[in-house]
């Protein structure tokens, strides 16, 4: 694998291998210096054309704990704001000494573009309503931590799948390690077109709650609103939001799951959000050592691990 | 005392106009045909053995980009590859800038393609001033400097009571509206057709309805009012069916169809190359399949190319920023022999039928025969190559069809003089 720029590029057997090799750095994770060298040399290049805190932050220390140098490449401050073309940015950065781009841009299709432009790896951090695959593998990680197979297991996915990268990522991810989902969310909240999407979908998240082994939560947006998509997110909370009532008819095992930042008292309630079977928290953990292990599978598969 | 014109003739090919097709030479001399026939000498020879030889094709969709935005195409450069693609008339679109909403930019086009234009350039006028959709353009104005057609290309005019409007104001002067069938509020922020592909790859779309509602409403404005209206650029299944409704209803509407509705899918679009991001976008195969049957049957009475230059800079941006559009002029006859529809239907929808719609027949389209203005295209319809984006005469290199071999090249265009010689432009 050269690039990860959509869950399709990794398949069943890529997913386990991520999962197997993140298992390793989740174990270094927990020493107290927990850092190896393993990409020493190796720049990687945090390419965020759009502000996010958590990722970026989650992507470089990964890269860091592999001992790979972290160039910061900040859009707002950027010669993009000077009028720079994408490809002439990817061309100088790829000048200074890049071996991987991690990108995240508003606009779909960003990561597939540089690309084609560098021989360095990219990885997509987060790609417009497309994908963010690294999300993904994190969340089937954190799941597998408490199901250990996701074989048969029923999974909900509530609210703006339309909008959503995650949701993209997560259901191309947990169905290729045979989890049956499940797409909750109002009509104008779904993607236009569910053609060749191994889903169900339903409108009525009440009459899902029952089966659910896992209810993975996505952030709605204040804007929807603003497009007619949705008439309050007074209403959305009560149709599609996950309150202790609701929480209550779940299976007493079942996870609650969401990518962040929540929006508490909308898509989730502060008390369920806080419950013990809520693996939020260990979502943000996991997703470190998950990234180290896709940053190191694409830049240093063949090297030894745990070199000083 | 005037010198004697030399005279050339077009030797050995078969000629193929609206009267249908035979074998003939055809003897022209400054600028005129002077003799259709067999047996034919003159001084100068220009040979179409194993070609077609046709009335020149005229695009009824091109954006040439000068004034305003030059460094994607130029009239020299625009009608250049015009030329090479057999056309001795484009039909250039007002989405300049400035916008041609007055007579003053329309002269300046006419002069500038008069020097130094490799084929005739009719200007369109926008129906209202600066494309906005707000104000009338003095469209009696232009149409005194030669404006046929008037479009706000690009941008549809949405407001229902002004479209009425400026249809009853055109039908009064003798002029034909063309319309970019969008319904802005449903197409709003889509950058591709809105379907599987669109949910897969993140990209907000546009629905077929965007085009077809405006394509309904419109039909019903030229009910209410009696003008003629073109339809540009039709790209849904619904939409041709609806102008078939319309046509039999005896409505005085016209369509015209692009290259790439009837080769490319929105599948294309699967890399995030905005070279494949258009307007109206790439559709289904169901739709391809729709244009198609209309080019079969005779819904639609035009191919135009849509010919829109952009910058590789500008198409190399994120696909739902970058401007939308593709290259048309030098590889529509090829992709419409493709079809293997006959010869003499092919041609209709490239020459005489746009010319018509355009008002310059006479000038334009044929038929070839004495005294016509020579303007005449060979076609070597077995000819084989492959596009190369870098190769082509337009300024930019936004072809959707690079690398694709195709069949049936231009061997020689002819407008007044010959502008394209053996496959090669003549300066």
């Amino acid at each position: 694998m050269k690039h990860l720029l959509g869950i399709d590029d990794l398949g069943a057997d890529g997913i386990e291998e991520v999962l197997k090799t993140a298992d390793t750095f989740a174990e270094i994770n927990r020493r107290a210096i927990p850092k190896v060298q393993a990409l020493r040399g190796k720049t990687v290049v945090s390419c965020f054309f759009e502000d996010s805190t958590r990722t970026r932050l989650s992507f470089e220390t990964a890269a860091r704990r592999l001992g790979a140098d972290v160039m910061t490449f900040s859009a707002a401050s950027s010669s993009l704001k000077k009028g720079e073309s994408l490809r002439d940015t990817v061309a100088t950065l790829d000048a200074i000494g890049a071996d991987a781009f991690v990108v995240r841009h508003k606009s779909a299709g960003v990561p597939a573009q540089i690309a084609r432009w560098t021989e360095s790896a990219v990885l997509n951090a987060g790609d417009g309503q497309h994908e963010h695959p690294t999300q993904a593998l994190l969340d089937c990680y954190t799941l597998r931590q408490h199901l250990s197979d996701l074989h048969g297991k029923r999974i909900l996915i509530v609210g703006d799948v339309k909008h959503s990268r995650v949701a993209r990522s997560n259901v191309l991810a947990f169905s290729a390690l045979g989890a049956k989902v499940k797409l909750v969310a109002p009509q104008t909240l779904m993607p236009p077109s569910l053609d060749d999407w191994p889903v169900d979908v339903t409108t009525n998240l009440d009459g899902a709650l029952d089966e659910a082994d896992v209810v993975y939560l996505l952030r709605i947006q204040q804007e929807r609103m603003d497009q007619a998509l949705l008439p309050s997110l007074r209403e959305y909370s009560q149709l599609y939001g996950l309150d202790a009532k609701r929480a209550a008819r779940l299976k007493p095992d079942a996870l609650i799951l969401h990518p962040g930042p929540m929006n508490r008292g909308v898509e989730i309630a502060a008390d369920v959000a806080d419950a013990p079977n809520a693996v939020i928290t260990e979502q943000v953990a996991n997703g470190v050592s998950v990234r180290m292990a896709v940053l190191f599978l694409l830049l240093n598969a063949d090297g030894d691990l745990l070199s000083a | 005392m005037p010198k004697a014109a030399t005279e050339t003739v077009v030797k050995g090919g078969t000629v193929v106009d609206a009267s249908g097709s035979r074998a003939a030479d055809v003897v022209f001399a400054d600028g005129v045909i002077k003799a259709v026939g067999e047996n034919l000498d003159a001084k100068t020879v220009i040979d179409a053995s194993g070609c077609i030889v046709a009335p020149g094709l005229v695009d009824l969709h091109t954006h040439l980009r000068e004034p305003g935005r030059e460094e994607a195409e130029t009239i020299e450069t625009g009608t250049r590859a015009a030329a090479l693609g057999g056309y001795t008339a484009v039909v250039a679109m007002p989405n300049t800038e400035p916008t041609i909403d007055t007579v003053e930019v329309v002269r300046d086009i006419l002069a500038t393609a008069a020097a130094v234009g490799s084929c005739e350039v009719y200007p369109s006028g926008a129906i209202t001033v600066g494309r906005k959709g707000e104000h009338l353009a003095p469209m009696a104005e232009m149409a005194r400097a030669g404006v046929r057609l008037f479009t706000d290309d690009g941008s549809g005019v949405q407001d229902g009571g002004l479209m009425r409007r400026a249809l009853e104001y055109a039908k009064g002067i003798g002029v034909t509206l063309a319309q970019h069938c969008e319904d802005n509020a449903l197409a709003a922020g889509g950058s591709m057709h809105e379907g599987a592909w669109s949910s897969r790859l993140g990209i907000p779309g546009q629905p077929s309805s965007a085009e077809t509602a405006m394509v309904l409403r419109d039909i019903e404005l030229v009910r209410l009012t009696g003008a003629p209206m073109h339809f540009l650029h039709l790209s849904t299944a619904e939409s041709l069916a609806a102008v078939a409704r319309a046509k039999a209803a005896g409505l005085p509407i016209t369509a015209e169809v692009a290259p790439h509705h009837f080769t490319l899918t929105d599948a294309c679009c699967c890399d995030y190359d905005a070279t494949f991001k258009v307007n109206p976008p790439l559709r289904t195969e169901a739709d391809v399949e729709a244009v198609k049957q209309a080019l079969r049957d005779g819904t639609v009475d035009a191919i135009a190319t849509d010919h829109a230059p952009h910058a590789p800079e500008l198409k190399e941006m994120p696909f739902d920023q970058a401007p939308p559009g593709m290259l048309g002029l030098e590889t529509a006859l090829a992709l419409v022999l493709e079809l293997d529809l006959p010869i003499e239907r092919a041609l209709a929808y490239l020459s005489w039928q746009p010319a018509e719609i355009a008002n310059i027949r006479g000038a334009h389209g044929g038929p070839i025969a004495r005294g016509v203005p020579a303007n005449i295209c060979v076609i070597d319809p077995s000819a084989e190559w492959v596009v190369d984006a870098r190769s082509l005469a337009s300024k930019s290199r936004n072809t959707p069809y690079d690398g694709r071999k195709l069949k049936g090249k231009v061997r020689h265009t002819i407008c007044g003089t010959p502008t394209v010689l053996d496959g090669m432009a003549q300066q």
